[in-house]
């Protein structure tokens, strides 16, 4: 049992509150991802768990033991970073057999592990080279390597995969997942890439400033994110919002964003009870937007093409209705001209609606 | 008349060959965009465009004007580096007016031209802000300003979007799409990037070791990718490209792969007896591979899922298929996870079949 629980963890540096109450439980052999923009605290909340920071205030468990008092050479936790330090007069192999040097293995026991890291890792070709001619993918590997060899219990990547190139980026993201469970770590991945978070992740923690806004499987802050944020952050292209209020009108109940609306009737049992008198976001993801060349019998709403951008398998169209600009994605095969005249359609079901005051949803979005 | 001409342009560097042989033009507003990874030249040609690197040989010809013996600030060009150069000391205002201030113009003419400047790239707001406080955004639009003051012929962009993190870039891709329609104006864009060049540009060269492989617009290079090394390059996740021979058996086509066979009749026209006896790679898009929990199709091949990625709304599926590893990417589907069956169906009118030796296109 190898599994991490945090407890309210606060940290401050300075008069900036890196952490603020984090809590979190991450069971054995998950592969856990933090994702948040640059400095929503991330790589600290990283140093906690590894011992390297010590919290001012909250508790850390490894396994079942509280380990705030613990060195992080005793916690049996590695740790890659995002720019990893290798030795550059040592080789591969050198760089690799240093933690078992230390711990006094022997000779051919180092031998053995180093080379059986190194073939799982397919660098092999690296252990008689020194790092200064390694690629930046072959750097990473080596380093990863280095902290495999110790076969730690928790393993904890910081932005692992940012200093690669798009398409190595992609590759190795597969390769560590793959690792992960062969290995049956527990791994602890650090990210600003909302794709990359969703496409390794068990679950996925978004931070923001310090705090954790909601935490949750890739489909579940996908398809129902708690918070504004959460639901900007995922996702790509970004999720449209538009400011609204929720009237009824007859016996029905519309979210009524002035330039169009959405009628909400069906789905009036779950919206929250403080909805009806606030100021709101309607939220839609551009997949969920359908566009028309004529007006559907049903609900639609004329606009303007102002953009497309090419994605190669879909595109994404941005339409301006009224005084908002909706960025919608359809397939390859249909073309749009800029200044071209359309008709859009909101898929009422997916449509999540957010407190404009709070950012937290007001409305539950479950579409698994 | 082309707004820029590039002819046979090579470029040695010692004895090491950074560009090889390289020609194209770029048309009044058109945005052209140099693609390719790390040390395939595409820096070195926009260098030599801007006059700060000397090519080896071949021409630059500027508004059908060649412009190889004139130094970099006399050829009309706007560079914007990769960090801006944005001078951190003067206001935004001072950063747009710094060329035109070399240019000896009258405060009021400057004043004028400033103005008109900022309004185009929309920062009229923020002119006397000190630019130590500008967002990302707002950086790249003073830098691209401070180009555009000087009514250079021609802007040039490198790597604008790199060093950012994956949600700014996102935004800042679509910001600078629409100032590129504002604007107007004849581009080269260098980048490595290639969802930023297949959104941006009006049309891509996709570069590798100093030669151009292929240039078209995006769909052209996305649907018909002549060489293996353009299919590989162009789209996320990588083209799906397996090892296969084509056997005839009387009037039937079909690819044999793994413990496999693809039936591509209806290709053998296209195919026009160029595949047979040849090492041959298949490629085909992770989207045209569908998939199914049930055997709906008569030709759908049975493949075990060994990972799931979620990406958005869709799955990125990789699947182990007659001893094959395959990608497909669809929308997410119920219940298929690591170690399910399903049933993959190969979308035969988007396969593509390339000549393994010479890493050509045939269909």
């Amino acid at each position: 049992m190898v599994g991490v629980r945090l407890v309210n963890v606060s940290k401050k540096a300075g008069k900036r509150q890196i952490l603020k109450n984090v809590s979190l439980e991450i069971p054995d052999k998950e592969l856990f991802v933090i994702a948040g923009p640059p400095g929503a605290g991330r790589t600290t909340l990283l140093k906690v768990i590894a011992g390297l920071i010590s919290p001012d205030a909250g508790e850390v468990y490894i396994g079942n033991q509280m380990v705030n008092t613990v060195p992080p050479s005793d916690r049996d936790v590695g740790m890659v970073f995002e720019t990893p330090p290798v030795y550059p007069n040592r080789t591969g192999f050198q760089n690799i057999a240093f933690p078992l040097e230390i711990k006094k293995v022997s000779d051919s026991q180092i031998k053995e592990q180093v080379q059986k890291v190194a073939e799982f890792l397919q660098i092999t070709h690296l252990l008689d080279r020194k790092p200064a001619t390694y690629s930046g993918g072959e750097l990473q590997r080596v380093a990863l390597a280095r902290v495999l060899v110790r076969k730690p219990r928790l393993l904890l990547l910081d932005e692992p995969l940012k200093n690669l190139d798009a398409k190595i980026r992609e590759r190795t993201r597969v390769e560590l997942k793959r690792l992960q469970r062969e290995f049956g770590m527990t791994m602890v991945f650090s990210t600003h890439d909302q794709l990359e978070a969703t496409a390794v992740g068990d679950r996925i923690a978004v931070m923001k400033e310090g705090m954790i806004e909601q935490i949750g499987a890739p489909k579940e802050v996908y398809n129902s994110p708690k918070t504004v944020f959460v639901a900007r952050f995922i996702g790509s292209p970004t999720m449209n919002l538009a400011e609204c209020t929720l009237k009824r009108k007859d016996d029905r109940l519309v979210l009524d964003a002035s330039d169009f609306n959405v009628d909400m009737t069906m789905r009036a049992h779950e919206m929250d009870r403080e909805a009806m008198s606030q100021e709101l976001l309607l939220g839609v993801r551009p997949e969920d937007i359908v566009l028309l060349d004529s007006p559907a019998n049903t609900k639609s709403f004329e606009g303007e093409v102002e953009l497309t951008e090419n994605f190669g398998d879909e595109r994404v169209v941005t339409v301006r209705v009224g005084k908002v600009s909706l960025n919608c994605l359809t397939g390859k095969d249909r073309v749009f001209k800029y200044g071209q005249k359309l008709h859009v359609k909101f898929k009422e079901e997916k449509v999540h609606v957010f407190h404009k005051q709070t950012g937290i949803a007001a409305c539950v979005t479950s579409q698994m | 008349m082309p707004k820029l001409v590039v002819r046979n342009l090579r470029k040695l560097f010692g004895t090491f060959e950074a560009v090889k042989n390289v020609s194209f033009q770029v048309e009044e507003k058109e945005t052209l965009c140099l693609l390719g990874p790390s040390g395939c030249g595409k820096t070195t040609i926009l260098r030599i465009i801007a006059g700060l690197e000397v090519p080896t040989s071949g021409e630059v010809l500027l508004d059908g004007v060649l412009v190889n013996d004139l130094p970099p600030q006399r050829r009309q060009i706007g560079l914007v580096f990769q960090d801006y150069a944005i001078f951190p000391h003067l206001s935004v205002f001072e950063n747009i007016a710094y060329g035109l201030r070399v240019r000896k113009l009258s405060e009021a003419e400057l004043t004028r031209k400033v103005r008109e400047t900022a309004s185009l790239v929309d920062v009229q707001s923020i002119l006397d802000a000190p630019t130590k406080k500008l967002g990302l955004s707002e950086m790249q639009r003073v830098a691209i300003g401070r180009s555009l003051a000087l009514d250079p012929k021609l802007l040039l962009l490198d790597e604008p979007l790199s060093n950012i993190d994956a949600k700014a870039r996102e935004r800042m891709r679509t910001e600078l799409g629409k100032l590129q329609k504002d604007i107007g104006i004849a581009t080269v864009y260098v980048t490595h990037d290639q969802l930023e060049a297949m959104t941006l540009a009006d049309r891509i060269a996709v570069m590798r070791d100093g030669l151009i492989e292929q240039m078209g617009t995006t769909s052209e290079i996305y649907d018909n990718p002549k060489t293996l090394f353009v299919a590989n390059f162009i789209g996320s996740p990588s083209m799906n490209l397996i090892d296969c021979e084509l056997v005839y058996n009387r009037e039937e086509a079909v690819l044999k792969f793994g413990d496999l066979a693809l039936d591509v009749t209806e290709l053998t026209q296209r195919i026009e007896g160029k595949g047979e006896g040849r090492e041959l790679v298949l490629g085909v898009r992770a989207e045209d591979l569908s998939l199914d929990a049930k055997k709906t199709n008569p030709v759908a091949i049975e493949a075990e899922v060994q990972l799931a990625e979620p990406v958005g709304a869709k799955s990125i599926y990789h699947l182990k298929m007659g001893g094959v590893s395959l990608l497909a990417k669809g929308y997410g589907m119920p219940n298929i996870d690591a170690g399910s069956k399903v049933w993959a169906t190969f979308n035969i009118d988007k396969v593509h079949l390339f000549d393994k030796k010479t890493e050509h296109a045939i269909v």
